[in-house]
């Protein structure tokens, strides 16, 4: 099987309180912050480690994001992927999901043949969920989201248990597809030292939009739909009361609270 | 392994492996063309989902304001019943595609229905649910027919030049944003369950339309080999009188067992925010927040919860509101009622001990 893995390095979530907004363009500052690949990534990933050791074949990792998600392409290979492709270039800044997922589609088209593409559910920060099904639209293949569980691979079908509201399908769905997991699927595994030995001599290739075939106009901020118009703070027409001292006295006002509260 | 695949548009199919995908061979909707609001209605075995009646409610306001017709669009099978239900909550036309394949949401069949009637009959909003079915199915249609598309507002409104304003939390969750879509219609957005309430029942008559549905078998490869209803483990949060919510500040898995201990304490439903369920700690079910769930219980309870716009648009209608956090300087406490400035690993212990103390005296 050829497998793409497609991660979204985002900046790490435990340095987001030093995030600035542009206030021109109302884009994210996130100079300095080191991006990392969240939770799904990881997930996403695994699956598509444990399906090439089941069935033989390659894993590639790719990423639409700035050049310093080198690191994270990087961890991806030590995790056990054959080759990576950074799709990075400054007109992708700006993109929202319809303008990354025809970068990315426009990438995968470039790498060549594939049987399955697998990615998170939802990205650690944009979280919109959308990116998936748009990539598969563009790609022109069969998708299926919120996946947590990937029971079989027989005939150029694949059988998968995904999530529904209140409950989970069972689907057979005809390959190449397309599919996004939750973090139910699995547990990623951990990058050995070996591993990270090894990242260092694997494939990793970075393309311009240039390379592959896309122009200015059609992606980031020209080429979204989506436009950010007014940025404003919520009102909350709440003031919190604080509490601080011994945790006794705490435990005290928060019983006497609860009682208000519920009665 | 790549077949011919019937079930793609003819624009996609000629892109597809010849040359790279471009913009300017896609359909495209022309604005000034464009009239009407539409609602996605979703069904579940013959039963009209609560969030389709949510956002028609939702549209009626817009519709107001716009001057524009509200249109449902019903896709299923043997669904006579739901779209004579819908006038009543607010639909003036109901467009029905019943046809055994569409019995059961699946992303091909529907799209392709429904991308095809966007173009030709040019809606110039698109709402849709945030559920796992709207959530696969709006991106690959905005996708498809050339648009924009926002997740999980927490508002909607019409600006000063008839546009759709679409509100979300953004960057990081200090603020939040006006979302447009000012060059491609129709301008479309999803909406998670709960965020608006479904409006009063109107005594209206609309006009239902049944539409021919060609499906080819190519179209439906793709098989739901089984379905599962899980009951319901737990209180559901949004029903819930009381909620205990934690966050990344609980640290990790072994500590979520103080969130819930204090919940069944408190006889109260356990939600958390987005990292405890990318960690595993809690299900999809109990995320609150823009893109999980609204509540609105007489208590809530926030541990280790930092307070980012995503969650906090999810508690606003909480009666009471009381975080606990170590850190005094946690945008939580701008939304809470009272705020504990503490370890929670020191005062839930002893409040649960309290609790149980006054209980069981």
């Amino acid at each position: 099987m050829k497998i793409i893995v497609c991660v979204k390095p985002a900046p790490d979530p435990k340095r987001w309180d030093s995030i600035q907004l542009d206030p021109a363009t109302k884009a994210l500052q996130r100079t300095g912050i080191p991006s990392v690949l969240g939770p799904l990534d990881k997930r996403a990933l695994e699956e598509g480690l444990r399906l090439k050791e089941k069935f033989g074949g390659t894993v590639a990792v790719v990423a639409m994001a700035p050049p310093s998600a080198r690191e994270n392409l990087i961890e991806g290979l030590a995790m056990g992927a054959d080759e990576a492709y950074l799709l990075s270039d400054r007109v992708f800044a700006g993109s929202d999901t319809w303008a990354t997922s025809l970068v990315l589609a426009n990438g995968i088209r470039k790498i060549g043949r594939f049987d399955l593409v697998v990615g998170g559910a939802w990205s650690l920060d944009g979280s919109t969920g959308h990116v998936g099904a748009q990539l598969a639209e563009f790609l022109g293949i069969w998708n299926v989201s919120q996946v947590t569980a990937v029971e079989a691979v027989e005939n150029g079908k694949m059988r998968t248990r995904s999530l529904i509201e209140r409950g989970y399908r069972l689907m057979e769905t005809p390959l190449p597809a397309l599919i996004t997991v939750t973090h139910e699927i699995n547990t990623p595994r951990f990058t050995s030292l070996f591993g990270v030995m090894e990242a260092e001599t694997k494939p990793l290739q970075i393309w311009s939009a240039g390379d592959i075939g896309i122009s200015a106009a059609e992606v980031g901020f020209p080429g979204s739909p989506t436009q950010t118009g007014d940025v404003f703070l919520p009102s909350s027409k709440r003031k919190a009361e604080m509490l601080r001292g011994e945790p006794e006295e705490i435990v005290r006002e928060i019983v006497h609270r609860l009682r208000q509260a519920i009665g | 392994m790549q077949k011919a695949r019937g079930y793609l548009s003819e624009d996609l199919l000629s892109n597809l492996l010849t040359r790279n995908l471009k913009r300017e061979t896609m359909k495209t909707l022309n604005m000034q063309d464009c009239r009407g609001i539409w609602v996605f209605i979703e069904q579940e075995e013959g039963c009209l989902s609560e969030v389709s009646a949510e956002l028609l409610t939702a549209a009626r306001c817009l519709a107001e304001k716009k001057k524009m017709e509200i249109c449902a669009v019903l896709l299923g099978y043997g669904v006579e019943a739901i779209a004579e239900a819908l006038p009543g909550y607010g639909a003036d036309r109901v467009i029905v595609a019943d046809h055994p394949g569409l019995k059961r949401y699946l992303t091909i069949p529907y799209l392709k229905i429904i991308s095809r009637l966007v173009l030709e009959r040019k809606p110039d909003i698109f709402l849709l649910p945030a559920t796992c079915i709207g959530s696969d199915l709006a991106p690959r249609v905005a996708a498809r027919v050339n648009t924009g598309l926002s997740a999980h507002c927490t508002n909607l409104d019409i600006g000063e030049k008839g546009e759709l304003m679409q509100v979300v939390p953004a960057f990081g969750g200090k603020v939040m944003a006006t979302i447009l879509c000012p060059g491609h219609r129709p301008q479309m957005a999803t909406v998670r369950p709960g965020v608006f309430r479904k409006g009063e029942p109107l005594e209206k008559k609309g006009e239902v339309e049944r539409i021919a549905v060609e499906l080819n078998p190519e179209d439906l490869q793709q098989k739901i080999l089984d379905v599962h209803y899980e009951k319901k483990a737990a209180q559901a949060i949004e029903e819930a009188e009381i909620v205990v919510a934690g966050g990344a500040g609980i640290g990790n898995g072994d500590d979520w067992k103080w969130v819930e201990k204090l919940a069944q304490t408190l006889n109260g439903a356990v939600g958390g925010t987005r990292p405890p369920l990318d960690e595993g700690w809690i299900h999809e079910d109990q995320m609150i927040g823009q893109s999980g769930k609204t509540i609105r219980p007489r208590l809530y309870l926030g541990i280790g919860i930092s307070g980012v716009i995503q969650h906090t648009v999810g508690i606003q209608e909480a009666k009471t509101i009381i975080a606990v956090n170590n850190d005094p300087k946690a945008a939580i406490f701008e939304t809470a009622d009272l705020g504990v400035v503490a370890d929670y690993r020191q005062i839930v212990p002893l409040l649960i001990e309290e609790l149980q103390k006054r209980e069981n005296p």
